[in-house]
C-alpha cells in the first residue's frame, strides 16, 4: 500500500479511504495475509455468539486506538511509543470488558480471559505501528474499523462451521431438523475441539490462496 | 507435592498455552522457519513466564483484588482494584522484559546475542500475558502452584515452537500444492499436533 501525505484536503470517503476499509477484508487481510491476532482468534470461535461479540470488540479497540494513537503520533517521544501504544489499548479494553460484563455477562464469562487478550493481540500493535504512527486520524480510523472487520469475518466464518458441523445450532438456535438426526445424522464431535479451528483456518488461507494467487508464499 | 507435580505435567500436555488455548500464536507461525531461533524464543518465553507470572500473582493478591488491601489500613478492605488488572499486568511484563534484557545483556552476551531481537518481543506475546490471566482467573493457590504453572506452560510453549519448526525445516522440500505453501500448511500441521496431543487428555499422575 501507498500511504502518500497528500496536502490538499480529500473527501471523507475518498476512493483512497473507501479501499483502506475495504482491503483488510479479502486481500490484506490481517489473519490469513498478515498473520496478525490469531492468538485470540481461535479460542472463541466454538460458537457463533462469542466470535461475534470478539469481533466487535476488537473492532471497536482496534478503531480507537488507531484514532488516539493517530492524534497523538507527533508528540510521542519514540523511545517509549511501545509503553504508550500498550497504556492506551489497555485503556479501552478495560472499558469495552466493563461494558461486556454489565451488558452481557453470560458471554463476557464465555470469552474468560481472551477480552484482556486482546491487549497482546498482534493486530493493535502491528496495526499502530505500521499505519498509525505515520497517517492522518481519519484514515487510521478507517484503516482500524476495516482491520477488526477483516479479523471479524474470519472469525465468524469459523464459528459459523464449527456451531454448525459440531453442535447443529447457529447463534445458538437449533437449525438442524430433528427429523435428520433420527435419520441417523451425528454432530461431529471433533468441530467443537480445539485442533479443527486451526484446520479450518488453513483451509479459508487456502481456498483464499488459490483464488488470489499473487497472495501465495514464494518461498 | 503430587499435586504440584500433576499441575506441572497438565499444564505442559494438556493445558497446552498452543494447542489447547492458541495462545502466542503470532511468534509461533513467525519464528518457527529453523528449529535455532525457535529454540531460542522458546527459552526467552519460558523464562520470561516463570519471571512474570509470579510478580503479577503478588500484585494480584496483595494490591488489586477485592479487599487485598486490607494489610494495609482497615478502611482500604473495601477497595476493589481488579478493574485495573489488565493495565498492571501488561506493565509489569513490559517492565519485566526490559529488566530482565538489561539483566541478560549485563552477564551473559551470548545469550543475549542468541536471543536478539526476540527478547523484547515478547512483551506483547500473548501467552504471558495470558498466563497472567489464567493465573488470576482460576485463583491459584500460593505461589508455588504459580511458579510451577507457568514454568509448565513456558515448557509446553516451547515444545509446540520447537516440534513445529523440526517439521517445517522437514517439509521445506515436499511437493505441497502452493496455495497450502507456508502459512496454509502450518496451520494444518498445527492442528493435526494438536489432536496428536489430545490424546494426553485425562493424564493424571
Amino acid at each position: 500500500m501507498s500511504n502518500n501525505m497528500k496536502k490538499e484536503r480529500e473527501a471523507l470517503f475518498s476512493a483512497k479511504n473507501i479501499k483502506l476499509l475495504k482491503n483488510p477484508v479479502n486481500l490484506d487481510n490481517p489473519i490469513t495475509v498478515q498473520v496478525l491476532g490469531i492468538c485470540s482468534a481461535l479460542a472463541v470461535t466454538v460458537q457463533l455468539k462469542p466470535a461475534i461479540v470478539m469481533a466487535l470488540s476488537v473492532t471497536i479497540v482496534t478503531a480507537f486506538s488507531n484514532l488516539i494513537i493517530s492524534l497523538l503520533r507527533d508528540t510521542i517521544p519514540s523511545r517509549i511509543r511501545i509503553i504508550v501504544q500498550l497504556v492506551v489499548v489497555a485503556t479501552l479494553v478495560i472499558i469495552v470488558d466493563q461494558v461486556l460484563k454489565a451488558y452481557v455477562y453470560d458471554v463476557s464469562k464465555k470469552l474468560s480471559v481472551f477480552v484482556g487478550l486482546i491487549i497482546t493481540n498482534c493486530i493493535l500493535m502491528g496495526r499502530l505501528e505500521a499505519f498509525a504512527m505515520g497517517n492522518k486520524p481519519w484514515p487510521s480510523f478507517l484503516d482500524g474499523i476495516g482491520n477488526g472487520l477483516g479479523y471479524g469475518a474470519i472469525l465468524i466464518a469459523v464459528g459459523f462451521i464449527r456451531e454448525l458441523f459440531g453442535s447443529g445450532k447457529l447463534y445458538g438456535y437449533d437449525v438442524i431438523p430433528k427429523a435428520a438426526f433420527e435419520a441417523g445424522y451425528v454432530n461431529n464431535g471433533m468441530m467443537i475441539l480445539p485442533p479443527m479451528a486451526l484446520i479450518i483456518i488453513g483451509v479459508i488461507i487456502w481456498l483464499q490462496r488459490s483464488k488470489n494467487r499473487e497472495l501465495i508464499d514464494k518461498s | 507435592m503430587e499435586h504440584l507435580l500433576n499441575l506441572f505435567v497438565k499444564s505442559i500436555f494438556i493445558d497446552n498455552m498452543i494447542f489447547a488455548y492458541f495462545l502466542g500464536m503470532c511468534s509461533y507461525l513467525a519464528v518457527s522457519k529453523t528449529v535455532k531461533t525457535s529454540v531460542g524464543l522458546g527459552i526467552a518465553v519460558t523464562f520470561v513466564l516463570v519471571m512474570t507470572a509470579p510478580i503479577n500473582w503478588l500484585v494480584d493478591t496483595y494490591v488489586l483484588k477485592a479487599g487485598a488491601l486490607s494489610w494495609l489500613s482497615p478502611s482500604l478492605a473495601e477497595l476493589d482494584l481488579s478493574y485495573l488488572s489488565f493495565l498492571i499486568f501488561i506493565a509489569v511484563i513490559a517492565a519485566m522484559v526490559q529488566l530482565v534484557e538489561m539483566f541478560v545483556e549485563k552477564f551473559s552476551p551470548p545469550l543475549y546475542n542468541a536471543l536478539g531481537i526476540f527478547l523484547p518481543l515478547i512483551a506483547v506475546n500473548c501467552a504471558i500475558l495470558g498466563v497472567s490471566l489464567f493465573v488470576q482467573e482460576r485463583e491459584y493457590e500460593g505461589i508455588s502452584e504459580v511458579l510451577v504453572y507457568a514454568l509448565g506452560s513456558g515448557v509446553g510453549w516451547f515444545l509446540a515452537i520447537a516440534s513445529i519448526a523440526a517439521i517445517r525445516e522437514k517439509i521445506s522440500y515436499s511437493n505441497i500444492p502452493a496455495p497450502l505453501r507456508g502459512l496454509g500448511i502450518t496451520f494444518i500441521l498445527t492442528g493435526l499436533m494438536a489432536i496428536a496431543f489430545m490424546s494426553f487428555m485425562g493424564i493424571k499422575i
